[in-house]
């Protein structure tokens, strides 16, 4: 019932309600109001059983039913992504106005939904699968959705090819899972994990295999070179998919699959630091990028690293507790960045803006409470997530929380950066000197999310969605550390960035973000263009050019007898069709 | 009924030439077609084994040569393909300038001979209707053709005739591996003598390389596949259809037909030389395929390329791979007979499938942007539609082959190269995707037009076929598990 309502309403727009927009996106949003209510009741309700039906089963050999998992969960990721949803479907009513592919946003907006709802409720590996490729391909259509600009084009083919790159090894894993366990439906493999837990390489690959699948999706080191590029896309599609759910799918399998992936060290381990590794070069590239989307992108990336960190450290609670707080302070900050990106008229260069907090006044209160909790100043919700995370990564392992601990600092600083160049200090183009307030529909979604973003980390109201991680042994330090590190963070940064025009610090790596793109570059002209290329010259030289055009089935013994024919015409086909047919004759009379 | 099936698009061929109006008699053959085959779909007993809707003539007694024919649930989806892709076949031929009755005809031909191929179930006439669709393609490329077609359907024809050659030598020799009271034309008994005392081994291997080259040159298995490209980029869109989507799967149903259940011995003995074979189909013709600068040639390798993948279904020999390749052969049918058709379209329009000169085509385009997207997604295996589901199958059949947990042997390689092929697929469906549709547009096409509204029809019908079968798949694997339960039963 939740996710049948958003798979209707994608069709119905496609289908029918192309021509009349408004209708279309009405139909849309009533649809992820419906699935929200749905999730809600959901949430309250314990007892409900969901119908199960037969996707293919084969007898005895493979059997993979759509059935769903109805946990605490999937029951908090379902309210986190349909409510999340629902704020910005409201919000896209007014970014997407005067859209001419409005109907076309609205349908791709609903099967995403459909699609993500569906990876929360599978309960089974395949079926996962199955929603976790739907996602990316809705992914496709949202970033691609001005097609005719060049560069989203490339953006939205790109995020799908490395997405899928990930999805390659997330495959493997659960065929080897499914080849030890015999069933891809989670209940089961644990049923019979001691069948894989007897091989612990094994084990490790296969973990690692299915974390594959998460590298890919949850943008991370060294998959993570789509998402930035995927701010290509309307600025809701940015807030909703490449920040606070689709994103986070990665980190949710993780959590989902948890039993795997701690009977191993080695693959806990390799987890934790591809997420440390991730969160320390987001913050990194973050610091130089001058792209107001492009820098909430890198940030997104690096708190991605510490919920796979989180996961890396063998701690469900706290990664779901990171992506719960995430959800809310990034799709604000997302949001609010699009509202001064519309106010601007499309203006994304942040050395053009500056001096907005006074035109932009709740967009500008909202954008910093959105802020304070990225860079987990107390009280705010990223604080408590995120002090959990370093915690957890103090008494496990002393080097990974070192580097979180700089993390947060970059964090801070390149956060703080963004706001006062944006905001403060004198507008620094014509746009900026005529921006107005966004519409109601716009800010009431802001409203609501900065109220979350504000709220959702105290322990009395999270502790009503989820359970609340508790690291007491970590005293006072941890916390003591972390905001030392924000404030010397935010410090530097006022120190620099006050009243500036132009950018005062190059360095070159960052800018260039670490020179990933010109590797893959080089690298797929190398290996992959440079193996087509050869292969393309090999089939029209040799295979056809020589084996078959020339000598024409010489290896048969027929070479003169075609020669004979190629010069012929249709009589001469005829004639070896007869041929055949006497030949046939002749065996069956005379033998 | 399967005989109306048969005779009713011979019949309107006959028609046509003798000056019926052609467009329409055609369509409406085409269509009657496929309303019977749903009807026989709809009365179809699913739980059954052995044939139904069974008909016979006898035709030499001497030979005890029959026409008969009759469906099984895997004939029954080769006719589902046949008859869908053919109604979207005539549907999108559209006006044709010259000797437009002949055109017609020749496409109802092809379709009469595949759907023959696929409903008897005599050897004789198994064989020799496939004979007869080749007549028709050749006409088709060598006559409507465009770029260097003469020289294409030379070569199609004169390569696939040599792959039924040595098919036939295969069939020969398979009739004769029986002792001869056993020895019959007729496929069930033969399968049923086959299961009760086993073909002499050595014959078995001789006999399955014969039928694997011979319907391999048919499918264009690497590196039989040279044909294939040259005679899809020039052959006119319906005839690529109708090639590409229907004609070609004969060699596949054979396999599945005849080498699976009569010669489980040559099937294990070659399914390692198989497996080396269709990685060249999947890995060496991707790169191929990413390489292409044309849409029609690029559309031609990948075709080739998902050969490769329902030969893996095949090698993997048990009941989950075949059931995946079967659905594979069905899914792929309908997806490559939209994207040749879309095709076929932008170049009557444009005059031009090179990469470089198209782009943007989505904004004077939309719809046959949406179905290109549609089709390319599905090729590409994208959950949802049948390409998915029948490639999940297979991936998980393969993967059983020879399975031990201690180390990856030759079936689990080929399974996870298989799997970056996957990988390959999307790079160039993608891009294909990008330079035709994305982008910024060229201005010398800012006046073309759209797809009539009347081919909404054909394309929802393909569509529908793909989704259905993506979303419910089990409704196929009910339809086509008797067929592989039995023959599978029969090896162990």
């Amino acid at each position: 019932m939740v996710l049948l309502l958003p798979l209707g309403s994608a069709a119905v727009i496609t289908l029918f309600t192309r021509r009349w927009k408004n209708l279309s996106a009405l139909i849309s949003v009533a649809a992820v109001l419906g699935s929200f209510i749905c999730s809600c009741f959901v949430f309250m309700r314990t007892d409900i059983s969901a119908p199960e039906f037969t996707w293919i089963d084969i007898r005895g050999v493979f059997n993979v039913p759509i059935a769903f998992v109805l946990d605490d969960l999937s029951r908090l990721m379902l309210l986190i992504v349909s409510g999340v949803g629902s704020l910005i479907h409201i919000y896209s009513l007014g970014y997407m106005r005067d859209d001419p592919g409005k109907s076309r946003y609205f349908a791709a907006l609903s099967l995403f939904m459909f699609a993500m709802l569906g990876i929360v409720l599978a309960n089974n590996f395949v079926m996962m699968f199955i929603f976790w490729e739907l996602v990316g391909f809705t992914s496709y259509v949202l970033i691609g959705h001005w097609f005719e600009r060049d560069s989203a084009a490339e953006a939205a083919k790109k995020a799908f090819l490395t997405t899928r790159i990930g999805d390659f090894g997330f495959m493997i894993g659960i065929l080897m899972v499914w080849m030890a366990c015999g069933s891809v439906v989670f209940d089961d493999v644990v049923a019979h994990f001691s069948k894989i837990t007897s091989n612990p390489g094994y084990l490790t690959i296969a973990a690692i295999l299915i974390f594959c699948g998460a590298v890919g999706k949850s943008a991370q080191f060294p998959l993570h070179v789509w998402l930035p590029d995927a701010m290509e896309g309307p600025t809701p599609v940015s807030a909703l998919i490449h920040a606070a759910t689709m994103v986070a799918a990665g980190v949710y399998l993780l959590v989902r699959v948890a039993f795997l992936i701690q009977a191993s060290q080695t693959a806990l381990l390799t987890i934790a630091w591809i997420g440390t590794i991730t969160a320390l070069l987001g913050a990194l590239i973050a610091t130089q990028q001058s792209d107001i989307k492009r820098i909430l992108a890198y940030s997104t990336i690096s708190q991605l690293g510490y919920m796979v960190m989180a996961v890396g450290l063998a701690s469900n609670e706290a990664a779901m507790f990171h992506l719960f707080t995430h959800a809310f302070f990034k799709a604000l900050l997302f949001l609010a960045a699009g509202s001064v990106i519309v106010a601007l008229h499309h203006e994304q260069n942040i050395w053009n803006m500056g001096g907005l907090n006074s035109k932009l006044k709740i967009t500008f209160a909202t954008f910093a409470v959105g802020a304070l909790a990225l860079i987990g100043c107390p009280p705010f919700s990223g604080f408590f997530s995120k002090d959990d995370i370093l915690a957890l990564a103090f008494q496990r392992n002393l080097p990974i929380f070192v580097i979180g601990l700089a993390t947060a600092f970059l964090t801070a600083f390149y956060v703080s950066r963004q706001v006062l160049i944006v905001f403060l200090g004198k507008p620094r183009s014509d746009s900026a000197r005529g921006a107005h307030e966004s519409p109601p529909v716009m800010i009431i979604p802001l409203i609501v999310l900065a109220f979350f973003a504000l709220t959702a980390g105290f322990e009395v109201v999270a502790q009503n969605f989820l359970v609340v991680p508790h690291e007491k042994e970590a005293s006072a330090i941890v916390p003591t550390l972390a905001i030392v590190a924000l404030v010397v963070g935010a410090g530097s940064a006022f120190m620099v960035y006050r009243n500036r025009e132009r950018e005062p610090v190059h360095v070159d790596l960052f800018r260039r973000l670490f020179y990933f793109d010109e590797f893959y570059a080089w690298l797929i002209k190398h290996t992959q263009e440079f193996l087509a290329r050869i292969a393309a010259f090999l089939d029209r030289a040799i295979i056809d050019g020589g084996a078959v055009r020339g000598t024409g089935g010489a290896t048969f013994g027929f070479g003169s007898l075609l020669r004979l024919f190629q010069v012929g015409n249709l009589q001469a086909y005829a004639f070896l069709f007869g041929m055949g047919i006497v030949a046939l004759i002749y065996f069956v009379i005379f033998r | 009924m399967i005989l109306f099936l048969v005779l009713c698009p011979i019949i309107a061929a006959l028609v046509i030439v003798f000056g019926a109006p052609a467009r329409l008699t055609a369509l409406i053959a085409a269509i009657a077609n496929l309303a019977v085959t749903l009807f026989v779909f709809a009365r179809f007993d699913q739980g059954a084994t052995g044939f139904q809707f069974t008909s016979s003539f006898l035709v030499s007694t001497d030979w005890q040569i029959h026409l008969a024919f009759g469906v099984d649930g895997l004939s029954l989806l080769m006719l589902l393909l046949a008859t869908l892709v053919t109604v979207a076949a005539i549907w999108f031929a559209g006006k044709i300038e010259n000797y437009e009755c002949a055109f017609y005809a020749c496409l109802l031909l092809i379709s009469a001979g595949a759907i023959g191929a696929f409903a008897s179930t005599d050897l004789f006439f198994f064989y020799a209707f496939h004979e007869l669709a080749l007549i028709p393609t050749f006409l088709l490329i060598g006559i409507w053709g465009t770029g260097n077609h003469v020289r294409a359907a030379w070569k199609i024809t004169i390569y696939l005739t040599l792959g039924s050659f040595i098919l036939l030598i295969g069939l020969i020799l398979l009739y004769q591996s029986f002792p001869p009271p056993e020895r019959s034309f007729d496929i069930a008994k033969l399968q049923q003598a086959a299961a009760v005392h086993a073909l002499a081994a050595p014959d078995q291997r001789h006999i399955y390389l014969l039928l694997l080259i011979g319907f391999g040159v048919l499918i264009s298995l690497f590196p039989f596949h040279s044909w294939a490209p040259e005679a899809y980029a020039s052959a006119p869109a319906p005839a690529a259809m109708l090639h590409a989507g229907v004609l070609k799967k004969f060699g596949l149903y054979g396999l599945l037909r005849l080498a699976i259940p009569m010669l489980p011995e040559g099937t294990h003995y070659w399914m390692y030389l198989l497996a080396g074979l269709l990685l060249g189909n999947i890995i060496y013709i991707g790169l191929v395929t990413i390489a292409q600068k044309k849409l029609d040639w690029m559309l031609g390798y990948s075709s080739v390329m998902h050969m490769g993948y329902i030969f893996l279904g095949i090698a993997s020999a048990n009941s989950l791979g075949t059931t995946g390749a079967a659905a594979l052969i069905f899914a792929h049918g309908l997806s490559i007979a939209l994207l040749f058709a879309i095709a076929g379209q932008i170049r009557n329009r444009t005059g031009t499938l090179a990469f470089e000169e198209l782009g943007g085509l989505a904004k004077v385009m939309p719809f046959a942007g949406l179905v290109f997207g549609f089709a390319a997604f599905a090729a590409v295996g994208l959950p949802g539609f049948a390409n998915f589901a029948s490639e999940i199958m297979i991936f998980f059949g393969a993967i059983r082959n020879g399975w031990s947990m201690e180390r990856f042997h030759m079936f689990q390689i080929a399974t996870v190269l298989a799997l970056w092929g996957v990988v390959i697929s999307t790079v160039y469906m993608l891009r294909a995707y990008r330079s035709t549709f994305m982008g910024t547009m060229n201005e010398r096409w800012a006046k073309i037009v759209d797809l009539g509204s009347d081919l909404k029809i054909p394309v929802a019908l393909l569509i529908a076929g793909l989704i259905w079968f993506g979303f419910f798949p089990q409704t196929l694997v009910q339809m086509v598990m008797p067929t592989f339960r039995t023959s599978f039963t029969a090896t162990k």
